[in-house]
């Protein structure tokens, strides 16, 4: 569905992808390991549009959408979770949420659907519909972040370190989440510093070292034999 | 004396609010695009022109007001579209000069079609009434109050309006409004309209109370962004707070000095500003 073939990337001057190729099929879950600063989260939002990449070729259900406009990348189907959670701070959960619900071709039926589904999901967040992005807990803007990206009713959600720096029971609940999203055949690029989680999460996963994808195997493989990430991310 | 303060209030608050509109529209394109507008002035002038047309052929002053909004408006979406929008992400100095260029094609091609006299529109509200010791315009109520209305109607549109939150998103976040699907370049068109509307309308509702001449831009525009400076860049509720304010400030200056003096006064309030606080008077404090 969504594929990578070649893709380097730069940022001014700094070279950070030398040529990224990865696939995800629908529904599938693959997780995206490695140190920091290996190029994880360029590689995300090379797919998005945020930076446009000087070589090589993504398509997305068989669309060439390298360099595309983020906004028109978004009205494919895939939604983007960011590292930093990106919310719109001085905007109420509830209007965090229309930015993904305010789109063309969406019947008052199915908008309430999906904001139910949400609340179902994350019940505090039906809780503070009304409070500012910006006052709620780190926790809490993990799963507004989330939650806005489900708006959209993507095909492919990247999500980029959903886990960092959240307390251990917030862990568990992206956990769910991510099962919860996958049951719904939603496919996930998953970029995490947590390998367990990743997988436990993942059918697949991708290991990258300085911009390029060293590794690639089934999670139940590297579960079996951890090797390659013990030598490629040192844990 | 205690008279001429209140009648100084009044005469403060209703050029406040003609100010408000042009400084909340110029406050609202720097938001969102980052982008200082040195035309925004002359689109008041233009507006003020294509309204003094409109109601020289037609005799409706309203009708006047809402040609010179669309008209300007649309073609705020052209300039938008042509001049800023290839400038985006880049420095901001090239916008100032882009926007200032604007400023002085505008300025001559009003030259070339009005003509060097000041061109004036009847006021609409006939009639005055007593305020103390003089027979004071309905129309300077009436322009004020229109201004606000206007005002009020884009604070709605902001709020509740499904292009209001995307307009919202995106001066917040211009990135990650993007990414939920937002089409940013048509929002950044719109918001730019919307500001020349709004430019357009004030330059309609102040021609009965002075003049339309092809100078009277700059004024607008030094004026307008004093109150930007002053109310936080990008804050429209600072804003308008910051426009009554500096209007009342030259207002109760001008019982002292002559008003072409009190003009002095906004300086000094924007000096004091930049000095002690630079984020903006009417913002609250930065964390």
């Amino acid at each position: 569905m969504l594929t990578l073939a070649d893709v380097h990337t730069h940022y001014a001057k700094s070279h950070i992808l030398h040529g990224i190729s990865l696939e995800v099929q629908p529904g599938e879950v693959v997780g995206l390991l490695g140190r920091n600063g290996v190029g994880k989260s360029t590689t995300l939002k090379s797919i998005m549009g945020l930076v446009r990449p000087s070589q090589g070729r993504i398509t997305f259900e068989g669309r060439d959408i390298t360099g595309m406009a983020s906004h028109k990348v978004a009205h494919l189907g895939i939604a983007y979770v960011p590292e930093d959670r990106r919310i719109f701070k001085l905007l109420t959960v509830m209007e965090n949420l229309r930015t993904g619900l305010d789109r063309g071709g969406l019947t008052e039926a199915r908008r309430r659907e999906l904001l139910d589904k949400v609340y179902e999901s994350f019940p505090v967040l039906g809780e503070r519909k009304n409070q500012l992005g910006g006052t709620l807990s780190g926790g809490e803007q993990q799963m507004l972040a989330i939650a806005r990206a489900m708006m959209l009713e993507p095909k492919i959600i990247l999500l980029d370190e959903p886990t960092e720096g959240l307390m251990p029971r917030m862990v568990s609940q992206i956990r769910d989440i991510i099962a919860r999203l996958h049951g719904d055949r939603v496919a996930i690029l998953l970029v995490e510093q947590d390998v367990g989680l990743t997988l436990g999460a993942s059918s697949r996963c991708y290991i990258m070292e300085k911009g390029l994808i060293r590794h690639q195997a089934s999670s139940a493989a590297l579960k079996a034999d951890p090797s390659a990430i013990h030598q490629y991310m040192g844990v | 004396m205690l008279e001429q303060i209140l009648v100084q209030t009044v005469n403060g608050l209703v050029n406040g609010m003609v100010l408000a509109l042009v400084a909340s529209g110029l406050t609202l394109i720097f938001g969102i695009m980052d982008v200082v507008n040195f035309a925004h002035g002359d689109l008041v002038m233009l507006g003020g022109f294509t309204g003094a047309v409109t109601v020289a052929h037609t005799g409706n002053f309203w009708l006047g007001l809402l040609v010179a909004s669309v008209v300007i408006g649309l073609f705020g979406a052209l300039l938008q579209i042509t001049t800023l929008r290839p400038l985006i992400g880049r420095d901001p100095l090239t916008t100032i000069i882009a926007t200032f260029g604007i400023s002085l094609v505008l300025q001559k091609y009003a030259l070339w079609q009005f003509g060097p006299t000041a061109q004036n529109i009847p006021q609409p509200i006939a009639g005055r009434f007593e305020l103390f010791y003089l027979q004071y315009p309905w129309y300077r109520l009436g322009a004020a109050v229109m201004a606000g209305a206007i005002i009020g109607a884009l604070y709605l549109f902001l709020k509740f309006g499904k292009y209001g939150i995307w307009i919202r998103a995106t001066t917040q976040d211009r990135v990650m409004a993007a990414a939920m699907g937002i089409p940013v370049p048509l929002v950044h068109t719109g918001v730019f309209a919307i500001g020349a509307a709004m430019a357009a309308a004030s330059g309609v509702l102040f021609a009965p109370l002075a003049a339309v001449t092809q100078t009277m831009g700059f004024d607008f525009t030094l004026r307008a962004f004093i109150v930007v400076v002053v109310g936080g860049m990008g804050n429209l509720g600072g804003s308008i707070l910051a426009a009554l304010f500096i209007s009342l400030l030259e207002a109760y200056a001008s019982l002292v000095v002559s008003p072409s003096q009190a003009v002095i006064v906004s300086f000094v309030a924007l000096i004091l500003t930049l000095l002690f606080r630079p984020t903006g008077l009417f913002v609250p404090t930065p964390k």
